[in-house]
């Protein structure tokens, strides 16, 4: 195999093992965005605060980086649950939803970036955990564990995700919420109860995310608006609200920056993420898998 | 106020701050009005897309970035004086704007709103790799110690940044009380029953986005001579787009003097507060009010200002109530 072939495929993993922690870090914007219509930009921040809580943990008490972020999923449930009920109650209720909030939200963004830049600096921060430092190579592809991992966690937990959408009650009124509001009213099935729960879901993701983020690179509290692009892209490009879409989506974004970052230089790596959003959005804003 | 009794007024304004500025004798203080003047052009300009049309931009610091840098570059190059600059940024950035509202303004707003943030990455991505401005070692930009007329360079570069912030206002107001203006409140009220209606939305939608990406460029091309050296991590800091989001909110979006009220206000109490604290708790300051501001007061402090009073909605600052009182004497 040529050096160039053997480039390539290098690669294409290590893009598609990105790309599968890239779909941890979409599934919620793809829930809160594309399910319930809350655009959510502090989702990266709050990626970001879960990153900083598995650094704490991991630095203080020794405590693994994965465990902390799956522990952590409940506060972030209530923290989501928490926003939600702030958000209906401040403007869904009055209507003003698009403008006032999406300033909600840039300004929780914007607060949570400034509040672990006062409290960790400027900094960049990271983990230890046995299955960071070693990696398997066959013949010409590498596959660093703290990559693998990420990958493999984040694959499960959007399977676990799609089933508990398809399979339970809630999950399939979170999807009915949606399409069909009154409809979902009609059967006895309160909205703003059900889109707590799904933006808590939605929120609860990021616990995870951010432990993956930090096993996978260490990182600095302003680095969550480097992903806003690339997160966007993914749930735009994969079909709002469509699970398998957001990963294969993810995958795809995932191998073009690892492409161009190997032939190009990493420097241009963030803007094939935005290339490929405007892309979806002029082409095809439905989606690769959205209902169109 | 006919406009042009307002115009007259906001060049006397001007005159008179530039006319102040020469007898202040500390020259931190010019700085310090030059960087609330360029918020004035900022959140001004953002409000006439945000505020009059409901389209929320988050890339102000993009826009500012391309003035800023294609400043620079023309500087280097052709040696072009800044009065020249200014222009062909505001072009540069009005095309940006039109570019991407073409793209995706015909979406959802929403769409619009995360292009725009994720534009700032990108134009800082391309700038990071653009050698000839230095890339991310930054560039060094010579100004001369002094100039004919204004004696000092900060002298000049303040003059620049009011006759630019009279501008953006005169601007912001006219558009306002016109047809244009009436039309885009249509659109923000609701775009639908506003296209029924014969309104143009996408056409005046792409003039406001072209429009408010031309000011915010403008504001961007003296900063390269007024900070000296810019590198790309400064430049896009992100407190730019939050404090041109924030000001509007804060004063109050329907009305071009609820930017100026916003970027006043915060912009002065910024200043004092990177004097007595620091920049990044001020900036945490107006998160946090922003945040405050969008649930406790959505109509800001104009809003505020007119519920104490206990005043009906007036034509006079209303363009949507305005619309309707011209519609029933043209049925008369």
């Amino acid at each position: 195999m040529g050096l160039y072939a053997g480039l390539l495929l290098d690669s294409i993993v290590s893009g598609v093992l990105v790309g599968g922690f890239y779909a941890a870090m979409a599934v919620g914007i793809s829930i809160a965005f594309g399910m319930l219509g809350i655009s959510n930009i502090a989702h990266p921040a709050l990626i970001l605060l879960g990153s900083f809580i598995a650094y704490v943990l991991n630095s203080r008490f020794g405590w693994d980086p994965i465990l902390v972020g799956v522990l952590a999923t409940v506060p972030f449930y209530f923290l989501g649950a928490l926003l939600y009920t702030a958000y209906e109650f401040a403007f869904e209720r009055r209507g003003t939803q698009l403008i006032r909030g999406l300033a909600f939200f840039f300004g929780l963004l914007f607060i949570t970036e400034v509040g672990l830049q006062l409290i960790f600096g400027v900094d960049y921060r990271l983990v230890e955990a046995p299955y960071i430092g070693p990696s398997y190579n066959i013949g010409p592809v590498s596959l660093p564990v703290r990559m693998l991992i990420p990958f493999l966690a984040s694959v499960l937990l959007l399977i676990g995700l799609q089933l508990f959408f398809t399979r339970t009650f809630t999950g399939r009124a979170i999807m009915a919420v949606a399409q069909d509001k009154f409809a979902l009213q009609l059967m006895g099935a309160a909205p703003v109860r059900i889109k707590r729960i799904a933006f808590g879901i939605s929120t609860a993701t990021a616990s995870l995310a951010g432990a993956f983020l930090i096993i996978l690179q260490p990182v600095e509290p302003s680095m969550g608006r480097d992903y806003i692009g690339r997160i966007f892209a993914i749930c735009v490009l994969g079909g709002i609200g469509s699970l398998p879409g957001t990963f294969i989506a993810a995958v795809i974004v995932g191998v073009a920056e690892s492409i161009t970052a190997t032939f190009y230089g990493p420097s241009w790596s963030p803007a094939i993420a935005f290339g490929f959003l405007l892309i979806a959005l002029v082409v095809r804003p439905a989606g690769l898998f959205g209902r169109a | 106020m006919s406009n042009g009794r307002f115009i007259l007024l906001a060049c006397l304004v001007g005159v008179a701050l530039v006319g102040a500025s020469t007898f202040v004798t500390n020259e931190y203080y010019v700085f310090a009005a030059y960087f609330v003047l360029q918020y004035v052009v900022l959140a001004t300009a953002w409000n006439i897309l945000g505020g009059y049309v409901g389209y929320v931009n988050f890339g102000t610091t993009a826009f500012l970035a391309i003035g800023l840098y294609s400043a620079a570059a023309l500087n280097k190059w052709l040696d072009l004086p800044i009065p020249v600059l200014i222009p062909i940024a505001g072009v540069l950035c009005g095309a940006v704007g039109l570019a991407m509202g073409y793209l995706t303004i015909r979406l959802r707003g929403v769409y619009f709103t995360i292009a725009t943030l994720a534009l700032s990455v990108v134009v800082q991505t391309f700038i990071t790799n653009w050698d000839y401005v230095g890339g991310s070692r930054g560039i060094y930009i010579m100004r001369p110690s002094e100039i004919p007329v204004f004696g000092t360079y900060v002298a000049y570069l303040f003059f620049l940044m009011t006759v630019l912030a009279v501008a953006a206002v005169v601007t912001a107001r006219v558009i306002e009380r016109s047809t244009f203006g009436f039309g885009l409140a249509a659109i923000r009220d609701d775009e639908t029953a506003a296209a029924a209606s014969g309104v143009p939305v996408l056409r005046l939608k792409l003039i406001a986005a072209a429009i408010s990406g031309a000011l915010m460029g403008m504001a961007g091309a003296p900063l390269p001579f007024y900070l000296t050296y810019v590198e790309p991590t400064s430049s896009f800091s992100l407190a730019y787009t939050v404090n041109s989001v924030a000001m509007p909110l804060v004063g109050g979006t329907t009305s071009w003097l609820g930017p100026v009220i916003g970027a006043v206000l915060l912009g002065t109490m910024q200043q004092a507060m990177t004097v007595l604290i620091s920049s990044s708790v001020n900036l945490l300051v107006v998160g946090v009010l922003l945040v405050i501001f969008v649930i406790a007061a959505p109509n800001g402090i104009l809003g505020l200002i007119r519920s104490i009073r206990g005043k009906k909605p007036d034509p006079e600052t209303n363009p949507l109530a305005a619309m309707l009182v011209a519609e029933k004497r043209s049925s008369q």
